[in-house]
């Protein structure tokens, strides 16, 4: 079956990021598909790859990007959702004449049409957050 | 068409799960999960509401949850199902669809 996931909530915000990273986990483990996650809203702030959270807790942006690796997952930040909250890749940051990048590598910025795509192909749309 | 509805707020914060309980059909399933689980605990304002739902409702709660709390799955209402992440993956795949009460 195929999955899509979105996340509305930030990480360490209260524990919706959690709640998809182990039902995505879970899912590819008994051989589902997972097509797409889309970070939507404060979601957005799961992507930034200067995330340092203390050395006892778990890392959240680091933990997305390793599975994301393992099974090659599209995830994708709503570009909408990053500008106002200062999430930004190289294309943004040339385009808004911003001094610095914050992304981590294995999300992309993308638009809404996305989100409405990973819904329309998949089997279910799975809805984390607030 | 069967729905797994999933409720993620505390029924003593939010009233997500008073609106699934209210919009959600007979042979609907209902999972808690995060604080959501408060509501799958025994002697709480809610628990009526809740067992009036399993009359027509199946309802579930993710053990992991219950456990991150502290609380204790021997308190939970009788007949409420306790499930893992893979079982929460087998209800959004044997529901046709997932609507999550937020």
């Amino acid at each position: 079956m195929k999955f899509a996931i979105q996340i509305n909530e930030g990480p360490y915000q209260h524990q919706a990021t959690d709640t998809a990273y182990h039902f995505t986990k879970s899912a590819l483990e008994k051989g589902h598909e997972v097509s797409r996650v889309f970070f939507y809203h404060d979601g957005v702030y799961n992507s930034s790859r200067i995330t340092t959270p203390p050395q006892d807790d778990r890392h959240i942006v680091n933990r997305w990007a390793e599975l994301a690796e393992a099974h090659s997952l599209d995830m994708v930040v709503c570009v909408a959702a990053a500008q106002r909250r200062g999430v930004v890749d190289d294309g943004e940051a040339e385009r808004n004449g911003k001094d610095a990048t914050n992304i981590h590598p294995a999300f992309r910025i993308s638009g809404l049409g996305q989100l409405i795509e990973a819904a329309v192909e998949a089997d279910r749309l799975m809805v984390f957050g607030d | 068409m069967s729905i797994l509805h999933t409720v993620n707020k505390s029924p003593f914060e939010k009233n997500s799960l008073d609106e699934c309980l209210t919009h959600s059909t007979d042979g609907c399933a209902i999972l808690l999960l995060e604080d959501g689980v408060y509501a799958a605990m025994q002697g709480t304002n809610v628990e009526s509401a809740v067992k009036d739902a399993m009359a027509s409702k199946k309802v579930y709660a993710l053990g992991p949850d219950i456990k991150l709390r502290g609380l204790s799955t021997d308190r939970i209402i009788d007949g409420i199902e306790v499930v893992d992440f893979a079982g929460f993956v087998d209800l959004s795949e044997s529901n046709d669809k997932v609507q999550a009460w937020l």
